[in-house]
């Protein structure tokens, strides 16, 4: 910290010797501390590094694999994969040659860019598209609902409410933050869809409007506290400066900070998104898992997330289907992982430039 | 006189969003409570589950949710608390590797939960466990090459680690510069200072961290669905390379693929309940610590 400014005798010393008692001693037991806890510390890139290579390399056979189709060789690679005698059983039967051989076929960019998923029958199809439409479908409703009322009220807090009205709805937001998934995706189970059904009238009582609005209430939480930040830290002469010049406590909140804080409420939504179309539980709970495309907010969807969720305890490991959830995995980490970088850089150096006025 | 009025819709339209967030969540607690209440015994909670799961107690998933916990705790915090360490005692800020670390930390945070299922089953399952499997001085035999308890709870771990870290920094920087520089003063290094210093007074903040990655952990599922929860077991897992039974998981399968979903109603209510009760009180203590924290801080 403040030994810092000990630094520029250490620099001099490379030139003109330092007086020894200004010099930094040596000592063994703090260098192996500060490089011990240095690469401890190192853990959690390594480990973006590691889901990065273990979920694509379990994805890859895909591209692979769909260049050679003859039966023979698919009939090799099924053995070295089973490795223990249950997996063999488990394959076994049912790969007679030609079967097998559609399967290997069956994973070309043609079929994953089908518009069918049925990857469990004689002729499985893995076509992607439904499972896309899903997830954005779903994750497009529960934004819809949840970013207005999330950042409304992070404006209420922020600026308009009293001290003691906040001090009740903040440890209330960071209460719900705090439901399990799981909690959620049961309560939209058993409570939001029988109401909602009851209220619309509409023919599935799972379907994707039931799982956005029980999605957004895990993605409330998220816009509300990052928009909070956001419109708490914008500078307070703004504010001052709007006050001193006439503007009531609500045009100052709509007209002043709101404005200097919309790349902060950007980055909430943002971030909000990525949570939505990452969720497993609450969708896979909630939302019914047909992979139907429809334009109907009404009817059941399946998401890319909840489609892992449902299959993976069933797919033999190695086969086709295995790989390709592991390639929609794969998707759903780059997605996830390239809104939160926009959400960091893009929207941090907005901010900074608009608060130093450059 | 419009103003006014426009003013007046403004405070009312922020106002009900504040207060639909505080009603439905308030909503969602107190009918999970009433219903569950009611189904709830001490013998739902020491039993297990008899006839197929339709009736009986949740003994064995309040045991695997324990386990699992605890192992991630032990697993995940101390890396947790180092890399705070680092980031707010050692690291440069403008330093690459500083920025590459929190940018991790950060994208960490963001990875679907799901994700981190399919590593811990691509990784830990199927990379270091069957790795172990095949040196092992017993061939053939398949032990860690499968979902169990170490894995699942090593998955979690992972995904709790941005929790602890981004909560025990911000504890470490409420530690007044005052006391690290006196301490530099008497002629402390900085290890001496960590460890002594800036450590014993941030433990309240460590202790939030801890708490609201059990919190976390307790209710995930997604991460444990094929790195080692299993539908029910007859016995309590006994090895760390068991499957386990878990209270969320134990919500899911219930719910969604329960032979008659109505009939255990009442189980999953009560399921529920407990498994809320405990994320509840979790965060409520986490909530009140930083609370404390920050007065302290102020």
């Amino acid at each position: 910290m403040n030994l810092i400014k000990f630094n520029f005798l250490r620099r001099k010393g490379n030139s003109e010797p330092v007086h020894p008692l200004l010099s930094k001693k040596f000592r063994l037991s703090e260098f192996l501390s500060e490089y011990i806890i240095k690469s401890v510390s190192f853990t959690s890139f390594a480990v973006i590094i590691l889901i990065f290579v273990f979920v694509f390399r379990e994805a890859l056979p895909i591209f692979y694999k769909a260049e050679k189709p003859k039966a023979v060789q698919t009939q090799e690679q099924m053995e070295t994969y089973g490795d223990d005698e249950s997996q063999i059983q488990t394959t076994l039967p049912e790969s007679s040659a030609s079967t097998q051989t559609v399967k290997t076929e069956s994973a070309t960019f043609k079929n994953l860019a089908g518009t069918n998923w049925q990857p469990v029958s004689d002729e499985p199809k893995y076509g992607l598209w439904p499972l896309f439409a899903g997830s954005f479908k779903v994750t497009i409703i529960a934004v819809l609902f949840g970013a207005p009322i999330a950042i409304l009220a992070a404006l209420f807090t922020s600026v308009l409410a009293s001290r003691r009205i906040k001090e009740i709805i903040k440890p209330t937001i960071e209460l719900m933050a705090g439901f399990p998934s799981v909690v959620i995706g049961f309560f939209a189970l058993v409570v939001i869809a029988s109401v909602m059904q009851n209220m619309f009238g509409y023919q599935y009582r799972l379907n994707s409007f039931v799982g956005g609005i029980a999605l957004s209430l895990a993605v409330i939480p998220i816009i509300y506290t990052v928009t909070d930040d956001a419109l708490t830290s914008a500078p307070k002469h703004l504010m001052e400066a709007s006050l001193a010049l006439g503007a009531t406590k609500w045009q100052t909140a709509l007209f002043v900070i709101l404005p200097a804080a919309t790349p902060g409420i950007f980055a909430a939504v943002l971030l909000g998104v990525g949570r939505a179309f990452g969720e497993t539980m609450i969708v896979l709970m909630a939302t019914g898992n047909a992979s139907l495309m429809s334009m109907n907010i009404f009817e059941p969807v399946r998401t890319m997330s909840a489609t892992i969720g449902a299959e993976m305890a069933e797919v033999v490991f190695g086969d086709t289907h295995y790989n390709v959830l592991f390639l929609i995995g794969s998707i759903l980490f780059i997605f996830t992982f390239a809104l939160n970088a926009v959400a960091e850089f893009y929207v941090r150096n907005k901010l900074i430039k608009r608060f130093n006025g450059a | 006189m419009r103003r006014n009025i426009l003013g007046a819709g403004v405070y009312a339209l922020t106002a009900l969003s504040a207060i639909i967030i505080v009603f439905v969540t308030l909503y969602v607690l107190i009918s999970i409570f009433l219903s569950g209440s009611s189904v709830l015994s001490w013998e739902f909670i020491t039993g297990y589950p008899r006839e197929g799961m339709t009736q009986g107690g949740i003994f064995p998933a309040i045991v695997g949710t324990v386990l699992l916990v605890f192992v991630m705790t032990i697993a995940g915090v101390p890396v947790g608390v180092i890399t705070a360490v680092y980031l707010s005692e050692y690291a440069n800020k403008s330093a690459v590797f500083t920025k590459l670390i929190r940018f991790a930390v950060n994208t960490l945070a963001g990875v679907p939960s799901i994700v981190f299922g399919l590593f811990g089953l691509g990784f830990f399952v199927q990379f270091i466990g069957a790795g172990m499997d095949h040196v092992s001085q017993d061939a053939g035999v398949i032990k860690w090459g499968q979902p169990g308890l170490l894995w699942a709870s090593f998955t979690m771990a992972l995904l709790t680690l941005p929790v602890v870290i981004v909560s025990v920094e911000e504890a470490l920087r409420a530690v007044p510069a005052e006391l690290r520089e006196a301490s530099f003063a008497l002629g402390a290094t900085k290890w001496e200072t960590v460890w002594k210093i800036v450590l014993p007074n941030s433990i309240s903040g460590i202790m939030t961290g801890v708490i609201l990655a059990i919190g976390r952990g307790a209710g995930e599922v997604a991460p444990i669905l094929f790195t080692g929860a299993a539908y029910f077991l007859p016995h309590l897992p006994n090895s760390l390379s068991d499957q386990f039974m878990n209270l969320g998981y134990h919500v899911y399968i219930m719910s969604t693929q329960s032979t008659d979903v109505e009939a255990t109603k009442g189980i999953q209510y009560a399921t529920v309940t407990v498994l809320l009760a405990v994320t509840f009180l979790l965060n409520f203590s986490a909530v009140l610590l930083r609370y404390k924290l920050r007065i302290k801080a102020i």
